[in-house]
């Protein structure tokens, strides 16, 4: 499967010239940048592993790209997102946020119900990837790989 | 002038309500009514009448006014202008003071200012256009339970309008046919899925059997997808008690969302909305009813004025208009209707049907929906007319695509997200949105699809709501 989390999910996997691009979107609005990585991709992990801190005064687009790189080589085989804050008055949250890297193999949920009096259902989702534990939860990477996200 | 305390019938101005020299305090209240007075009545009388039937006065002269400090309980009517262009009709603006009105009571505040006055024989008709809430009385509401940016937190989406539709047909469905498109849809792409305005409780599917098949659809949707998912479960009912109890079962069985339609009242709104708040659930108001008040541009309520009170209410959607859809929505209104609820301020804006400055105090933004007769092929002008805070609902537009729900579903989220990326990149997406949308269909089957179905289908009529001022070009 392939999670849609992020902005662009629907679209082919971002170039490293369009990142570039929505980077410069994000910082001529005066959006600072961060990286986040995660082998976690359940849809309520909110709290993705920081690449360093955000990016607050980095207003050179091919800077943060950097990082993005560095990131990706560093976890090759995990979800790596950009996100960009806007810290205006009555916004103070995220403003734009994709993916900019995802593991070889995705393999997906398993949706866990309990059943309960009648009819009820409790409803969990379960990353098939967290039956492993941190850090060794997709496998190695191809051969092939370059650090990019699958075409 | 009369004598003020004459036995008889006086004319409200000479009563105190027309006050031309009076300065409105920060703290007042101020309307802006379109006043269509019958033949005879000049416009300084009919919107003093205005004001003294929206505040203090009655027909005749009480001398137990003169027990109270009336000066202070009076509205005063402190400005009367022709409108452009439309005989006979007048906007007159009436200052009220603060203490007229309850705090935090959208029952009380309309009470007040339309519970009499719109069926006053001296006025062929009567809109109230616009409303000037001083924040002083904004700060006595709550406000939207969520609003904008905890929302887009709680749902973790962000940087694009978020997607929906409502479950077609709109009657008829069994909960498990029902829960099948809620599934589809979901599966597809969209954020949403939504009840009808008109789907309660009937006898070909009851509340309870249809919030268990849309909670089952709705998180193997979520397994699926590895994103958050919603939908809208019609909590509208008979009474309160009903209500309350259809809105625990969803809460329980963990639906991040419920809905109401406008048709429950605005205390039933407050209602849900302190429970919306108290239970970490987001509040949807769909708008039904509305367009018999707020339609029609001599008489009724304007759409803008409700949608202060909804925001006031605490509601963390409204439908407010598409635009370019199928229903009533001239594109400055709608502007103006946006501009309502999500800016925190603003200046009056004669342009977009904003009488008044407001200032919101930080309360949190509600999210409007445009929702009914749009499609993919429009994306960039929604886009452009709508923003990126804005939920578009496409229910033919999904659930009528020749592949399936889910490609319906599918085409609509690549058109967004390959125009959100098209104007992050700088290009002229307004201008080039249809080759922005054929070049994003060449890895979208689905997309080619909906645009080759939809492409050409508009509704181009004219306006009933329109806005008198256009603002002279500079």
């Amino acid at each position: 499967m392939r999670i849609t989390q992020g902005t662009f999910s629907f679209l082919p996997d971002l170039t490293d010239d369009e990142i570039r691009s929505q980077i410069s979107y994000a910082l001529e609005h005066g959006w600072p940048c961060s990286v986040e990585f995660t082998d976690d991709p359940h849809p309520r992990n909110t709290y993705w592993e920081m690449w360093g801190l955000p990016m607050f005064d980095l207003v050179d687009p091919a800077a943060v790209m950097d990082e993005v790189r560095a990131c990706r080589e560093e976890h090759p085989q995990h979800y790596v997102r950009v996100t960009a804050y806007d810290a205006s008055l009555g916004r103070q949250t995220v403003a734009l946020s994709f993916l900019v890297n995802r593991p070889d193999v995705e393999p997906g949920f398993r949706l866990d119900r309990a059943e309960g009096a009648d009819r009820r259902i409790g409803y969990t989702v379960h990353p098939y990837a967290t039956e492993a534990p941190a850090g060794s939860r997709y496998p190695a990477p191809d051969p092939r790989g370059n650090g990019h996200a699958r075409r | 002038m009369a004598d003020r305390w004459s036995a008889g019938v006086i004319p409200y101005a000479e009563m105190g309500y027309w006050q031309p020299d009076y300065v409105p305090k920060d703290t007042d209240l101020l309307c802006a009514f379109r006043v269509t007075p019958q033949e005879g009545v000049p416009p300084e009388e009919a919107g003093a009448a205005v004001a003294g039937e929206s505040s203090t006065a009655t027909w005749t002269v009480v001398w137990t006014d003169r027990l109270t400090t009336h000066e202070h309980y009076q509205a005063k009517c402190y400005r009367v202008d022709a409108v452009p262009g439309a005989e006979g009709q007048w906007i007159a603006y009436i200052a009220y003071d603060l203490d007229l009105f309850e705090e935090g009571s959208i029952a009380n505040l309309t009470s007040s200012i339309i519970g009499n006055v719109f069926g006053f024989k001296p006025l062929k008709a009567l809109r109230l256009e616009d409303m000037r809430i001083p924040a002083h009385y904004v700060k006595t509401f709550p406000g939207p339970p969520h609003g904008i940016v905890t929302e887009r937190e709680y749902l973790n989406k962000f940087g694009r309008p978020l997607l929906g539709a409502t479950t077609k047909p709109k009657l008829g469905l069994s909960s498990r046919n029902y829960g099948r498109v809620v599934y589809e849809a979901l599966r597809g792409g969209l954020d949403f899925t939504k009840d009808d305005e008109n789907i309660n409780s009937q006898p070909f599917m009851r509340w309870r059997d249809r919030y268990l098949s849309c909670m089952e659809a709705v998180n193997k949707a979520q397994a699926e997808t590895g994103e958050v998912k919603g939908h809208y479960l019609n909590i509208t009912a008979a009474d309160m008690e009903d209500m309350y109890e259809r809105a625990e079962f969803a809460k329980d069985l963990g639906s991040v969302i419920v809905m109401l339609d406008l048709t429950v009242g605005y205390t039933a709104i407050q209602s849900m909305s302190k429970w919306a708040r108290r239970n970490g659930v987001i509040l949807h108001l769909h708008r039904a009813g509305h367009a018999t008040y707020t339609r029609q541009k001599t008489h009724g309520v304007s759409f803008r004025v409700i949608s202060k009170w909804m925001r006031l209410a605490g509601v963390d959607h409204i439908h407010a208009g598409t635009v370019v859809g199928k229903l009533e929505g001239d594109p400055a209104s709608v502007h103006g209707f946006y501009d309502v609820l999500r800016k925190n301020s603003y200046t009056a804006d004669p342009g977009k049907g904003l009488y008044f400055d407001q200032e919101w105090a930080s309360m949190p933004a509600t999210m409007p929906v445009a929702s009914g007769g749009i499609h993919a092929g429009q994306m960039h002008q929604l886009l452009h007319h709508l923003g990126e805070d804005t939920i578009l609902q496409f229910g033919g537009g999904t659930i009528g695509h020749p592949m399936g729900i889910a490609q319906g579903a599918e085409a609509n989220r690549v058109a967004v997200e390959a125009m959100i990326k098209a104007r992050n990149e700088g290009a002229d997406y307004l201008a080039q949105g249809p080759e922005i949308l054929r070049k994003a269909a060449r890895h979208s089957k689905p997309l080619e699809m909906a645009l080759s179905t939809w492409g050409d289908v508009t509704f181009d009529y004219a306006s009933t709501d329109t806005v008198d001022a256009v603002p002279t070009p500079a």
